[in-house]
């Protein structure tokens, strides 16, 4: 699924980086907690998250992920999207909740990574 | 790769917007030697672990980084508390984070054994009161793919 089929499902906005059809999320994980985040394997995935500062961008960076989508309506910064532009992360905003929103994503075939 | 790259970076207690600097640059530096992804991954994810935790629960600290042809080595050392029980900090679940550090998404107790987890070698040494040493050895270059 391409980010912009993915926003356009939970009425998302995408803030910065690539929103072309070339980026395919197919795997997601959702976490608050960026302990939980650095323990995942799977790289390429797109991470649902409420948490929105820089070590969240940083945590996306260091794991590979390509695509953060900040629910509960969760603002992104300047230095935020400074920081996802210098490694090529994708970042969305998304005013539903976390249970909301992975539930549609997983609804229309995105997969859990566990 | 026959000569050795040789890096140093200062980290500041506290400073949560520069936490993880010096493991950005160390990645993009593996990324620049063609080390495969998996294995860059779990150096970086390593090295971040120590960085925050400089960052979460020290004064300051230090981190120097060797790559050589098939390894890299990296050292952080720590002016702050240091770690009283090493077993016991290793234990998935223990964690001794300040309100702001769990805020910031860190401080649930797994960070030391992901560390581990993403280390070839990890070894910890603290003397409390003073501070903590801590080793990262990694191979770069995996030869089980055949």
């Amino acid at each position: 699924m391409t980010v912009t089929e993915l926003s356009q499902l939970v009425g998302a906005k995408i803030v910065c980086g690539n929103s072309d059809s070339r980026l395919q999320i197919e795997k997601a994980f959702a976490s608050d907690l960026m302990s939980d985040v650095l323990t995942v394997e799977t790289e390429k995935m797109l991470l649902i998250t409420g948490l929105a500062n820089t070590q969240t961008i940083r945590t996306a960076e260091m794991s590979d992920i390509s695509c953060i989508m900040f629910v509960r309506g969760r603002n992104i910064t300047p230095e935020m999207i400074t920081l996802a532009g210098e490694s090529g992360i994708t970042l969305l905003e998304c005013p539903g909740s976390m249970f909301k929103t992975s539930g549609i994503l997983y609804g229309a075939g995105i997969k859990p990574v566990f | 790769m026959d000569q050795v790259m040789h890096f140093e970076y200062a980290v500041e207690g506290g400073d949560f917007f520069n936490a993880g600097a010096a493991s950005s640059n160390v990645k993009k530096i593996l990324k620049k030697l063609n080390v495969d992804s998996h294995v860059v991954k779990r150096v970086a994810v390593a090295l971040y672990e120590a960085e925050v935790n400089i960052v979460a629960h020290a004064y300051r600290g230090k981190i120097w980084v060797d790559i050589d042809g098939r390894r890299i080595k990296i050292i952080l050392s720590d002016e702050g508390p240091g770690i009283p029980d090493i077993d016991l900090a290793m234990k998935a679940g223990y964690s001794t984070a300040s309100p702001r550090v769990r805020e910031m998404g860190f401080g649930a107790g797994m960070g030391l054994p992901n560390m581990k987890k993403n280390s070839d070698h990890l070894h910890i040494t603290s003397a409390p009161g003073k501070g903590t040493q801590v080793e990262i050895i990694n191979e770069l270059y995996e030869s089980h793919a055949f």
